[in-house]
């Protein structure tokens, strides 16, 4: 077969067919600042500085897609809340938006307009639009209104809301909804080819799949009725076989899914409905020599890559900080050796 | 383990606070007071935890399962005469991070079963917080961390927190070191646990080990 582009890469694999060889799918955002020789801060506070980064990042590396994404935190500062940033790190976010005596209903929906730090977001993603056309998917990224309230609540006060008082929970959907519709669509119109729907709540590592079923999951169904694009629910490395059912009928196209789990069952489970995207260990890949790269990329294409439906990534969706580049590098080259359809050798590997 | 602990467990699970205490009181009716309350809290919240690492259970119900032992445990026995009061006492604390719900699971798992907790809040500065252990003299510092750099700098607190038998013991969670587990080495800790609930067992060992010859 001869070559494809990226995005036919990406969009064949979508589809559950084989494509050329398993797309590699490298989220760097926080290494751009590395390459530029700045502070992080200093980093995310021009979109040029993103644009340029992330294009000769994704080049070096191999990957399929560019990420038009800063940090989640970005969200937390549109509601309020004031970002931590440190020198090798993702930006974090701060206390919780709400003070733990403050009413919910003092959450007052953000205008995209005034939040200036999405604004860049969109600015970068219209940037690199303008670079790659329609070469190279762009994926925007908007945290689920089901998983952002850890962040404007803080986790407990979320959690003891979601089981206690159901009536309080669905009226802080209701604003979540209208504010991640609003920001996965501005998203879309400056150009990303699809969301990321960062959903880590709705994995069974953090709520049980009956709560889930009468919470988030209609709250997924809901936001995703009025998106104009489609979207991949990403569980941040939590995991996911337990409500894959759901999530497919949420009308998701794939799932992030996490390296605790078996990756052969869980393609097993999303053949043909649910694209896998997944699952090297970020966090372990901080020690990882390039043989062991290699290995580990080759057992994941074994188990998940044959007939398609399988985007190769880690298992969280951002590679950190601290990852060598000589391990990054090796990933991308086992992806180009032995990730070629009709795969050979990496199955004799699984 | 014993037909109450599961009833005990389940009754957790499904949030049912009438039936926790309940089984809570009969328990200590049978046994001394502080004996009731080991066998029975100590040995469900352990097993719930062990199940979430499983995969078995939701994060939801391990909080809720130690939140729940902490309020029946303030609410039956009187603060004078709980094992709390004079229970060993043990720092805990969130390295630079906002996020504490990994140390109010340590906390109230710690709490549950008797230990005296300290909390020293969060988003610490790694020396600011050695400084408050060694001030207190606890044997034993618990850190929950949730980034990876803030990981890192756990080797600043430990290097802060000095040598020699009186140094307190430094143990540290978070999902870093459930993702990476050599981390817990590489940053100097003394131990690691995976669930909040570890850290009863986890205190338990070291303290034991401090009292051996
Ligand atoms: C839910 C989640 C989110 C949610 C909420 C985040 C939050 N809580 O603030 C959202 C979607 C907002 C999010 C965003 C981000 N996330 Co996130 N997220 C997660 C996820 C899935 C769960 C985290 C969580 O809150 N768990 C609940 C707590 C209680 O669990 P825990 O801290 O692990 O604690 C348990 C045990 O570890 C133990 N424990 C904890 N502390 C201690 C201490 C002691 C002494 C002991 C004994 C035990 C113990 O007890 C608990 C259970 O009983 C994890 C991955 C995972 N599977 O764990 C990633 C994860 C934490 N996220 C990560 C990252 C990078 C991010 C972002 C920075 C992404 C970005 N670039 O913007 C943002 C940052 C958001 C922010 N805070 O500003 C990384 C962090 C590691 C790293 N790479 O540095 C993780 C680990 C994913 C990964 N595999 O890489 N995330």
């Amino acid at each position: 077969m001869c070559a494809m582009t990226s995005a036919q890469r990406v969009f064949t694999t979508l589809s559950h067919q084989e494509p050329d060889r398993v797309p590699l799918a490298l989220n760097l955002v926080l290494r751009g600042a590395r390459e530029l020789g700045l502070s992080i801060r200093d980093y995310f506070s021009d979109p040029a500085n993103v644009v340029e980064a992330q294009l000769r990042l994704q080049q070096r590396f191999r990957s399929d897609v560019l990420f038009g994404f800063f940090h989640a935190a970005l969200e937390y500062e549109a509601w309020g809340g004031e970002v931590v940033f440190t020198e090798d790190g993702p930006p974090n976010s701060g206390a919780p938006v709400l003070g733990s005596h403050q009413p919910l209903s003092s959450l007052r929906l953000p205008e995209l307009a005034a939040s200036k730090g999405l604004l860049k977001v969109l600015q970068a993603i219209e940037a690199m639009k303008a670079r790659v056309g329609d070469e190279v998917p762009i994926l925007g990224v908007a945290v689920s209104p089901y998983s952002l309230p850890v962040l404007q609540l803080g986790f407990d006060r979320y959690i003891e809301l979601l089981l206690g008082d159901r009536a309080e929970f669905w009226t802080l959907m209701e604003q979540n909804i209208a504010f991640c519709q609003s920001w996965a669509n501005a998203q879309l119109a400056a150009g990303a080819s699809a969301i990321v729907y960062f959903d880590p709540l709705a994995s069974p590592t953090l709520v049980p799949r009956s709560l889930y079923q009468d919470t988030g999951f209609q709250v997924a169904q809901r936001t995703f009725a009025g998106l104009k694009g489609p979207t991949v629910t990403l569980l941040a490395s939590g995991r996911s076989l337990g409500v894959l059912d759901d999530l497919a009928a949420t009308g998701t196209l794939g799932v992030g899914v996490s390296c605790d789990e078996d990756l052969a069952q869980i393609k097993a489970a999303c053949r043909g409905r649910l694209c896998v995207i997944g699952n090297l260990n970020g966090l372990a890949m901080v020690d990882w020599s390039p043989a062991e790269a290699e290995r580990q990329v080759k057992a994941a294409l074994a188990q998940a890559g044959p007939g398609g439906g399988f985007i190769l990534c880690d298992t969280h969706g951002e590679i950190p900080w601290w990852v060598p580049d000589d391990t990054l590098m090796a990933l991308g080259e086992a992806v180009q050796t032995w990730g070629r359809y009709p795969l050979v050798g990496a199955e004799a590997h699984a | 383990m014993e037909a109450r602990t599961l009833r005990f467990e389940a009754a957790l699970l499904s949030m049912d606070r009438v039936l926790c205490r309940s089984l809570l009181q009969e328990a200590m009716g049978e046994e001394r007071q502080l004996e009731g309350i080991e066998h029975l809290l100590g040995p469900a919240l352990a097993h719930i935890g062990d199940r979430w690492e499983a995969g078995e259970l939701a994060l939801t119900q391990v909080y809720m399962g130690g939140r729940i032992c902490e309020d029946l445990l303030a609410d039956l026995c009187p603060t004078s005469s709980t094992p709390v009061a004079g229970g060993p006492r043990i720092g805990v604390g969130v390295l630079l991070d906002q996020h504490q719900l990994g140390k109010r699971i340590v906390a109230s798992s710690l709490r549950s079963c008797g230990f005296q907790v300290l909390d020293y809040g969060q988003g610490l500065e790694p020396l600011e917080l050695a400084r408050l252990a060694r001030k207190d003299q606890v044997p034993i510092l618990m850190v929950s961390v949730l980034m990876l750099n803030s990981a890192l700098r756990l080797r600043e607190l430990r290097e802060a927190l000095g040598e020699g038998p009186e140094r307190p013991r430094l143990v540290v969670g978070g999902a870093p070191f459930r993702f990476n587990p050599r981390l817990w080495q590489e940053v100097g800790a003394d131990a690691v646990g995976q669930t909040g609930v570890d850290a009863v067992a986890i205190a338990q060992r070291l303290l034991e080990e401090s009292c051996a010859p």
